[in-house]
């Protein structure tokens, strides 16, 4: 008992470390995300061992179910507070965005206060996996590797790479750059993974804040600057002599609600609310409601998804 | 835009969101520093003693506390507790424990740096003059030690309050969560905001760092009197 009581505490203790560890390290998240999850398997191992009564009581730990939701009268959900349009806190302390509502919504739908959880970009997933939210409604793009770790439901919004330029020379595409054009990044995102990955040839010019790549943009240090397509469009809508020349590049991904894994009936009450929603055009209402003063109405279809059927 | 973003501090309940985001973050260094005082005076007593169990437990909290960034001591309290063992531990009492458990061993080891640094003769006068070991301890030993110990625990309850931001890590709204999210809610009316908004930010740090420093200066002056 005591052996087992204290690997718990050690892999626990690992577990923990390691994920922080590969927070931090963002980008290059690959080799670190496997350690952690072995670091996981060890945890799940150590409680395999203990008795079935016991097992039961800690997987119910980890998740409410959607009665159990329904029951309490509060839902859980997380949000960023600090990424406008998407998710933010207005002057008066409400929260506001894309991502709020559709929470908004499902709270009312489902007959249940809300209690929004400030998350950060790092804690998602912990939050998710701990049970302290219900739902994450972050602006959380599905990839596989986050896919085995939480549950995403049927996804709500596009996002692509963006590519800007000034409109006295505009990139339209990437194969025509010359040997001297150089691109701007911000070090750490998808679009310096991705531009290194599928163009090896195009030299980048890397900064670690957003603040200083739009300085060296501005300055016309590179031909283009290449971010979120979000990012982007919102730039050229801000500013005057931009244009988005190419306004979607590389694999597109998605972005949904994510539930804590294995919590069946949360996610597929989730996934008929989302179709629901997508048949009286919810999300086009949403966009016109929250991202229309931002992006403009040019990006609402590329930007919108609007659900019709069952996965 | 030459107001550098101080006019979004009028802008509805803004100003009074950043002050109970103060008070937040207040609240959580207090709590942890008056308990930190109080387990840190045991603590330092306990880093003295001669027992060699005690001495190398002492030594390794004290090693444990330094090694680890607090960032992670949040998440195995406020996160880790519950993966492992069940537990839910409220946000704010997660960081209360953290804030708690690193300020005790800095606190004990600047306890025993300060007990050390007490002459020999100063236990031998007391015991030649008849004071038992407690009242050794009580009229002689530890009132020179908290004269020694002002300036020093000064310098951690203000690291404290400073390294409160971090709770935002584990969903605590804390002045300097409330400031991003003041900076970004007016993104694009007040594109430059963030320098009058952290502005603001240092002048609150330093309205409730200042006089403790000023007690402790008075407190010093007060006591070397003695």
């Amino acid at each position: 008992m005591k052996k087992r009581f204290l690997t718990k505490i050690v892999s626990g203790i690992s577990a923990v470390v390691l994920a922080t560890g590969a927070l931090t390290g963002c980008g290059s998240s690959d080799s670190s995300t496997t350690t952690a999850n072995n670091a996981d398997e060890q945890v799940s191992e150590s409680v395999d061992t203990t008795e079935n009564t016991d097992t039961a009581e800690e997987t119910s730990a980890n998740y409410r179910t959607l009665d159990e939701i329904k029951e309490s009268g509060v839902i859980n959900i997380g949000v960023f507070s600090d990424k406008s349009p998407f998710g933010y806190v207005d002057e008066n302390g409400d929260y506001q965005g894309y991502d709020v509502y559709l929470a908004e919504r499902i709270g009312e739908d489902l007959g249940v206060e809300i209690n929004y959880v400030s998350t950060e970009a790092a804690s998602r997933i912990e939050y998710l996996q701990t049970g302290k939210v219900d739902i994450i409604l972050a602006n959380f793009t599905v990839t596989e590797e986050r896919a085995e770790e939480v549950d995403f439901a049927l996804p709500y919004m596009n996002v692509a790479l963006g590519v800007i330029s000034h409109d006295d020379n505009v990139v339209t595409s990437l194969d025509d750059l010359t040997e001297d054009d150089e691109i701007i990044v911000i070090s750490g995102t998808t679009a310096e993974t991705y531009l290194e990955k599928e163009y090896p040839d195009i030299k980048l010019q890397k900064y670690d804040a957003y603040a200083e790549a739009k300085t060296a943009f501005e300055n016309r240090n590179g031909i283009a600057w290449a971010n979120d397509n979000t990012e982007v469009i919102a730039f050229s809508i801000e500013n005057e002599g931009y244009e988005v020349g190419i306004p979607s590049l590389g694999s597109a991904d998605t972005i949904a609600p994510a539930v804590t894994k294995g919590n069946e009936t949360l996610l597929d009450w989730l996934n008929e609310e989302l179709v629901s929603l997508g048949n009286e055009n919810f999300f086009h209402a949403d966009y016109e409601a929250t991202l229309l003063e931002t992006y403009g109405s040019e990006y609402e279809d590329t930007l919108v998804i609007e659900n019709t059927e069952l996965p | 835009m030459q107001l550098m973003g101080i006019e979004l501090l009028l802008k509805g309940n803004n100003f009074l969101r950043m002050l109970s985001g103060l008070w937040v973050a207040v609240r959580i260094s207090l709590v942890s520093v008056i308990l930190s005082i109080g387990l840190g005076l045991i603590v330092g007593a306990l880093m003295t003693v001669q027992n060699k169990v005690i001495k190398t437990v002492m030594r390794l909290y004290l090693e444990i506390v330094r090694i680890m960034p607090q960032m992670v001591l949040l998440f195995i309290v406020y996160f880790g507790t519950t993966r492992v063992f069940g537990i839910n531990i409220e946000a704010e009492l997660s960081a209360i424990i953290v804030f708690t458990f690193w300020g005790t061993a800095e606190m004990g080891d600047l306890v025993r740096g300060a007990l050390i640094s007490i002459p020999r003769h100063q236990y031998e006068s007391a015991e030649a003059l008849g004071l038992s070991k407690l009242q050794t301890y009580l009229y002689v030993i530890l009132p020179q030690t908290l004269r020694r110990l002002i300036p020093l625990s000064i310098n951690l309850i203000t690291r404290m309050i400073k390294t409160t931001s971090l709770v935002m890590m584990i969903g605590i709204v804390e002045v300097l969560k409330v400031t991003q999210q003041i900076i970004e809610a007016n993104r694009r009316t007040s594109p430059n905001a963030a320098f009058g908004m952290f502005a603001t930010v240092f002048m609150m740090y330093f309205i409730v760092c200042w006089p403790i420093s000023l007690l402790s200066k008075h407190l010093e002056k007060r006591w070397s009197d003695r």
